[in-house]
């Protein structure tokens, strides 16, 4: 039986005060924080480090890869194909997007529950607004992943029981493709749309997965309309309903249904039936059942911790890395657009960040180099994955001069784990933070964007205690 | 296989230099023939005498063409060479190898940079197409990993040491300003340079050498016929060059506290020269401060100070214009300005006024020693090009 193996979510280290807003603009904000992806992070990448989370230290094989986002980096080219290489997975696993909508995110789950296959299904969402507005207060910026499959592909954390869906058309929240403006209509025809199609959802899926409501120990509601989502869930008759995340991270749009869904898993005991409602153009309802490896299944970094870590950002600069307000940049040249046929030939290096190791003496290179470093031999190498090795600062500098999306730039020369050193920028770090000595982990980021092409590689960031 | 160099095979008999600054009204084609007019003049040759020429520049432009079209020079060979911020020595290293080889009689090196418009401040070099995994660092960012490292190795109080890159600047300020064709003709205060903002890591604006248009030039005649030219040339005692591997940005065991590729240049040069007390036999030192701590390091990777001892020669003012070895007396790279095809020649252009005694009155090194040494690096801490000159006006 399909079920979930397990999971991983990523929160972006900035948060905005929401406070913060209104003495800015005049109008806006409100209490609490939201998450705030780093200029340097798009949907992508956040989604790569939610999988990154979910597949550490397991040996799992994903057949098929799905992402999805409202605010994909690339239309025409797919987004899915940038994080299935840094994320290593065989080149036989297909790798797709699906639509730019908030409920292909939750479709996603659907489609790999409902499926033999084994699938990763990643979702990520960098949520913006204009200035002032509710969503700019209310969004959030996330990315969550699960790996779905049955027993052969690994020990099933939560089995699906069952999955339902009410589909219908009506026009409660849209925007146009490249619009940050997300408009909506009154939010009283989406509470008295979306409570039918949820009730017939839920009502579906529990005959199918033959439980009732009393049997469900927990659920999650994810809706774009936070007003639509305590209302359903105050319906259905669940004891206990998790917390929909809103006043600290956000509602994080097509990430928002699997934040939900980590959450419920992350506050489960084995042997419990939980169940996923999420209503987006629709309602879709996933009830599973948590097994004994639920323990084992649990990420890390759970969804709380990293709730409950991150640091404040100005506004002015939340403004900034989200286009929304153009600042001076240094006075030197903007980078040159990445050589489409540079990048894949060193696809492994930019995209897996793997190096070589010389089989001879064991050192490591970063890059990899063919000749080896005493110059005798060509070709004496293997792949040397350093993604999930640590590393130490051997020194470091700031730079204030240098072309940086946000700058100044903070630059150190990392030494990882067992060989191998790399300068290298680091990320989601203030000036003080920068020490000799301090331990890094490396982390996929988008460098910069020139026509269109966005420059993925991999940053190094402190590793913090949370 | 050695380094055998070609000691006293070659002789420098005509030089040029431009005035180093931001010569608004001035192009790539105006700044080599005013160097070119200039060395031609120097030497007493015409410039159909001279039978084959090597243009160094990082990026005025390419091929031959961008020499032989100014210069209108009539179906001359001419190659254009780059090699970092080291591309105007290797324009000469060239030219005097040809000499050496017996292949021309006359040879001559321009080196040129224009570097001022592109409307940017500092270098920026334009990377061929790539994978975008690059660093995006400036040269001062990589350069200013140094001094703390510096500090840490050889227990120095940073205070101390920061007295002692305070010092660099200072003195080649001092000795540009008594330069007329430097790009900065001011003193400037210790107390300026200390408390300057700040580019990258500790290093303030006055411990970054300034960027200028100019251009320099050399010529070079077999030793045996120098004096046909001129009654004072400048032997070549020793031409040593070292491309470095990259290997310290990659080794975890690079401590950004020398350069080795300086190093090993510095160790090949002496001995094609035949040098073996270098801080006793150099008469005067002309070296790549494209940054303070550069300078101060340099002292120990050339051997003119013990290793962790340089910081201590630079505070009791050894190297100052009138020290027991004079380094930068024409201001260097901080305060005469840095076009980076043309650097390394004016390194030698000071050589060369120095040895002759022409350096005029304000900044003229009394010495009896008869060696001068240029430092020419290109590239940062890890990743570097290096190399060094050393010229005489004795045979043997």
């Amino acid at each position: 039986m399909q079920g979930i193996i397990t999971w991983g979510t990523y929160l972006p280290y900035r948060r905005l005060d929401k406070s913060s807003i209104a003495p800015f603009v005049g109008q806006g904000g409100g209490k609490g924080t939201r998450t705030v992806a780093s200029f340097d992070e798009d949907p992508s990448t956040m989604a790569v480090e939610a999988a990154r989370s979910a597949l550490r230290g397991r040996n799992l094989a994903p057949q098929q890869l799905l992402f999805a986002t409202v605010s994909p980096s690339y239309a025409d080219k797919t987004n899915a194909t940038v994080i299935h290489a840094a994320l290593r997975l065989e080149d036989s696993v297909t790798a797709l997007d699906l639509g730019a909508s908030v409920r292909s995110a939750v479709g996603g789950l659907v489609m790999a529950a409902r499926s033999s296959v084994t699938t990763l299904v990643t979702s990520a969402d960098i949520r913006t607004g204009l200035a002032g507005s509710a969503e700019e207060a209310n969004g959030g910026d996330a990315g969550a992943a699960f790996l779905l499959g049955d027993s052969t592909a690994g020990p099933v954390a939560a089995e699906i029981l069952s999955v339902a869906s009410a589909t219908e058309e009506f026009i409660d929240r849209w925007r146009a493709p490249g619009n940050v403006r997300t408009k909506v209509w009154d939010e009283k025809f989406s509470e008295v749309t979306y409570t039918p199609l949820a009730k017939t959802a839920w009502k579906q899926a529990l005959a199918e997965a033959k439980v009732s409501a009393d049997d469900v120990a927990m659920i999650a509601v994810a809706s774009p309309h936070a007003r639509v989502a305590s209302s359903v869930a105050a319906k259905l008759s669940v004891a206990k309903v998790v917390s929909d995340l809103v006043p600290t991270v956000g509602n994080t749009g097509a990430a928002h249904p699997g934040l939900l869904l980590a959450s419920l898993l992350e506050n489960s005991e084995p042997n419990q039936v939980v169940a996923l409602v999420s209503l987006t153009d629709g309602a879709d309802v996933i009830i599973l059942r948590t097994t004994q490896h639920l323990p084992d299944a649990r990420p890390a970094l759970s969804l709380d911790e990293q709730a409950n870590g991150g640091a404040q950002l100005a506004y002015g600069k939340f403004l900034s890395w989200r286009g929304m307000m153009s600042i001076e940049p240094p006075r030197r040249p903007e980078p040159q657009r990445v050589s489409a046929t540079a990048a894949a030939r060193s696809e492994k290096w930019k995209y897996g960040f793997i190096g070589s190791r010389d089989k001879t003496t064991g050192s490591v290179h970063l890059p990899p180099l063919r000749v080896s470093v005493d110059g005798q031999r060509t070709d004496d190498m293997e792949d040397a994955p350093m993604a999930d090795v640590l590393g130490t600062i051997a020194t470091f500098t700031i730079d204030r001069l240098a072309y940086s999306p946000s700058p100044p730039i903070v630059f150190a020369v990392v030494d990882f784990d067992g060989g191998g050193r790399l300068p290298v920028e680091l990320c989601d770090i203030d000036i003080d933070e920068v020490k000799i000595g301090r331990r890094v982990r490396m982390t996929f980021r988008r460098l910069f964007t020139v026509d269109d092409i966005p420059n993925y590689f991999w940053k190094a960031t402190l590793v913090r205690d949370n | 296989m050695a380094s055998h160099g070609i000691k006293d095979r070659v002789a420098i008999v005509g030089m040029g230099c431009t005035n180093f600054v931001e010569h608004w009204d001035l192009g790539l084609d105006d700044l080599v023939i005013e160097a070119s007019n200039q060395c031609y003049s120097s030497a007493g040759v015409a410039k159909n005498d001279v039978d084959a020429y090597w243009l160094g520049t990082a990026q005025g432009g390419m091929s031959g063409i961008t020499l032989s079209r100014p210069l209108q020079l009539d179906n001359k060979p001419v190659t254009r060479v780059e090699n970092f911020c080291a591309t105007g020595s290797e324009a000469l290293r060239q030219a005097a190898y040809a000499v050496a080889s017996g292949a021309y009689d006359l040879a001559m090196a321009v080196g040129v940079e224009k570097t001022k418009d592109s409307g940017f401040q500092g270098l920026n070099a334009v990377p061929p197409p790539n994978d975008g995994t690059g660093r995006t660092l400036t040269a001062a960012a990589m350069f200013s990993m140094v001094a703390p490292a510096y500090a840490k190795k050889f227990g120095v109080d940073p205070d101390e040491l920061r007295e002692a890159t305070a010092h660099v600047a200072w003195k080649n300020h001092y000795n540009g300003a008594r330069n007329s064709r430097a790009q900065f003709r001011k003193e400037v205060s210790m107390d300026t340079i200390k408390k300057s903002p700040k580019v990258a890591g500790d290093l303030g604006v006055f411990d970054c050498a300034g960027v200028a248009d100019g251009a320099a030039a050399a010529i070079i005649c077999r030793a045996e016929d120098a004096h046909k030219y001129t009654d004072k040339p400048l032997y070549v005692k020793a031409l040593s060059f070292v491309a470095g591997n990259g290997s310290g940005l990659t080794n975890p065991e690079y401590d950004y506290t020398t350069f080795p590729e300086i190093a090993a240049c510095a160790i090949d040069a002496y001995a094609q020269a035949g040098v073996t007390d270098p801080s006793n036999q150099i008469a005067l030192a002309e070296v790549h401060d494209c940054f303070t701590i550069t300078e101060l390091v340099l002292m120990e990777d050339l051997q003119f100070s013990p290793r962790g001892t340089a910081w201590k020669d630079v505070l009791d003012g050894r190297f100052d214009l009138h020290g027991q070895l004079p380094v930068n007396p024409d201001g260097g790279l901080k305060s005469f300005g840095h076009p980076v095809g043309a650097s390394g020649l004016r390194m030698m252009f000071e050589a060369w006024l120095q040895l002759r005694g022409e350096a005029g009155d304000e900044r003229q090194i009394t010495t009896d020693r008869s060696l001068a040494l240029t430092h020419n690096l290109g590239g940062y801490p890890g990743e570097m090009v290096s190399f060094i000159s050393i010229l005489g006006t004795e045979l043997g």
